[in-house]
């Protein structure tokens, strides 16, 4: 059947990675001329159906089941299973979020599939399928290749492909028949919550002065607050300085965090792990200053500072300061 | 109580990565391998659960070559781990992560774990999935990115963390697998009586070649620098000329200074 993407659902809507999702699909099928179908899976997606059938594919694929209402593992893999069984894809696509990192590897165990997870980009080579991604703390790029015949599990990084590249299109709409009972869902699910909701949205700040492990110790975080106070930015923080309780966690940007694209990303001793740089890539600018000229943020910085943070910032922040005076 | 931990042993972060001549694994001259990060944490609420119920017993499962893997597996002894496995494997290195759960199932099938923890994903390969595949493969219900753990008689309670600072409690029926996030403790170090006492300590070897496998379902076939496409301006010429720059840069290039 080609590809088969299984559309996530967010708010009662498409989930944004989920359209990128598609766009990275479509892009494998032109390569591979293969067509792409989409997969909506709930408690009740009609929300969504419209919305899919806009995009540009062979078929809008639904299945629907009340112990789908609510996400747990064993029901999604479940479902996944039986799909692909009834469709037979080449590839199951998925974006890289946290659910999908629950429950594919499930799929992968049930079907004997490779899961190749976290994918940048695509391409085909002398006809073989080739999906890229990155190792070794994000630092090297590696080619991956599924070994054999079987279904490949695909997730796509968050920003591999931009959202606004889906081809639209009018899609026809099937409904498919899974089953599914309660006692093959081995996990109970409360509700989710916030652990400690903050007043501040990163998301909307036009300048961020973000802070990382770089800073060595937590009386040194005033070095980057004051940057951002003479910036008039928003300040946050990479996973390890929000770990090591150096900053509230409502400061965190990456993919345990919040997704921000400010016109100002400014990076202070921050490496640029995969977690991290995937909150943060879409900045229209990036300043990254690190002591070491190997760290990955560099490769996505539009200026790279390499040098002593302890000492250049806090001459910046003194000449931005010596402007407003 | 009987858990499992999955430790792996992957070049520490200050290692300088250089694809190898055969652009199938790194450069190993400059490296230094430690215990992977997020298997550190794993290893600790392992620890942290057998104590807190005065018994138990906590195994290590540590897959590499025999040149590092022991030095990670007697750290993990040394922090309490009460003995260890090791399959031995060296060079080239299986990378398919599925074929890795189904090397390690193989390794444990004797054994019968309640619970099984590896750490979130490795710092090297990054591909996220290992314990859980080894979980599936045993039919144990699975989770991933624990944040905290609370056992009830045969259940154990996690929290999930989701995304954008979301989080979730999710109960699930024992023996379970769970792959372990960052942060959810603060690891030990390990105590002199416990470098001391490590020592006299069972680690089991399994030969990896001993075992009957199928082909591996994906693999990598090059490794290598990143190209981007991104013009980066390196900012240069010390403190002071960069501070200069940077001014100049935000002044009249991002416009975020007036």
């Amino acid at each position: 059947m080609g590809i088969l993407v299984i559309i996530e659902q967010k708010e009662n809507s498409i989930h944004r990675m989920s359209l990128e999702a598609v766009a990275g699909a479509q892009d494998m099928a032109d390569k591979l001329n293969m067509e792409v179908s989409v997969l909506l899976m709930g408690g009740d997606v009609s929300p969504l159906v419209e919305k899919a059938q806009r995009l540009e594919l062979k078929e809008v694929i639904v299945a629907e089941h009340e112990l789908l209402s609510e996400y747990s593992c064993d029901g999604f893999a479940e479902v996944v299973r039986q799909v692909i069984k009834l469709e037979s894809p080449e590839f199951v696509v998925m974006a890289h979020t946290y659910m999908v990192r629950d429950f594919l590897p499930n799929v992968g165990v049930m079907t004997e599939s490779p899961f190749i997870a976290d994918v940048i980009s695509f391409r085909v080579q002398e006809e073989t399928p080739i999906f890229t991604k990155q190792m070794f703390n994000s630092k090297l790029a590696s080619d991956i290749v599924v070994n054999g015949n079987q279904c490949g599990l695909i997730s796509f990084q968050s920003a591999a492909y931009q959202a606004n590249t889906v081809r639209k299109g009018n899609s026809s709409l099937r409904k498919i028949q899974i089953s599914l009972t309660q006692d093959q869902i081995r996990s109970e699910s409360e509700a989710p919550f916030q652990d400690s909701a903050g007043g501040v949205d990163l998301t909307s700040a036009e300048v961020i002065v973000s802070v990382g492990r770089g800073i060595g110790e937590e009386s040194k975080i005033p070095i980057a607050e004051e940057l951002a106070s003479a910036l008039g930015a928003e300040l946050a923080a990479s996973r390890p300085v929000v770990d090591s309780g150096w900053l509230p966690p409502f400061r965190q940007i990456g993919s345990s965090g919040q997704n921000v694209s400010p016109k100002l990303y400014f990076s202070v001793g921050i490496s640029g792990a995969i977690q991290h740089v995937v909150g943060m890539k879409g900045s229209q600018n990036i300043i990254a200053i690190n002591k070491d000229p190997e760290a990955p943020i560099f490769e996505l910085a539009d200026y790279a500072v390499v040098g002593d943070l302890h000492e250049i910032i806090p001459k910046l922040t003194e000449a931005i300061q010596a402007l407003h005076n | 109580m009987k858990i499992a931990v999955l430790i792996k042993q992957v070049p520490g972060s200050d290692s300088v990565f250089r694809p190898a001549d055969d652009e199938l694994w790194i450069e190993d001259t400059h490296v230094q391998y430690e215990m992977n990060e997020s298997d550190a944490f794993a290893l600790e609420e392992a620890l942290l659960i057998k104590e807190n119920r005065g018994s138990g017993e906590v195994v290590v499962l540590c897959m590499g070559p025999s040149a590092r893997a022991p030095r990670v597996i007697r750290e993990a002894l040394a922090k309490g781990a009460d003995r260890a496995i090791h399959v031995v494997e060296e060079s080239p290195f299986e990378t398919d992560p599925y074929q890795i759960a189904k090397i390690l199932s193989e390794s444990i099938k004797s054994e019968s774990f309640d619970l099984i923890f590896s750490g979130l994903q490795s710092v090297d390969l990054g591909m996220g999935q290992t314990g859980i595949l080894l979980g599936g493969m045993l039919g144990m219900s699975t989770a991933t990115l624990a944040m905290e753990t609370d056992i009830k008689g045969n259940k154990i309670r996690v929290k999930r963390e989701l995304e954008s600072g979301w989080f979730q409690w999710v109960t699930l029926p024992l023996p379970a697998c769970l792959s372990i996030q960052s942060g959810i403790n603060i690891p030990r170090y390990p105590s002199l009586k416990g470098i001391m006492g490590a020592k006299k300590k069972e680690i089991k070897t399994i030969n990896k070649s001993d075992l009957e496998l199928d082909e591996s379902l994906q693999k990598v076939s090059r490794i290598y620098n990143l190209q981007t496409d991104k013009q980066t301006e390196f900012i240069e010429g010390g403190p002071d000329a960069q501070v200069t720059r940077l001014l100049d840069i935000l002044r009249t290039e991002v416009k975020v200074v007036a």
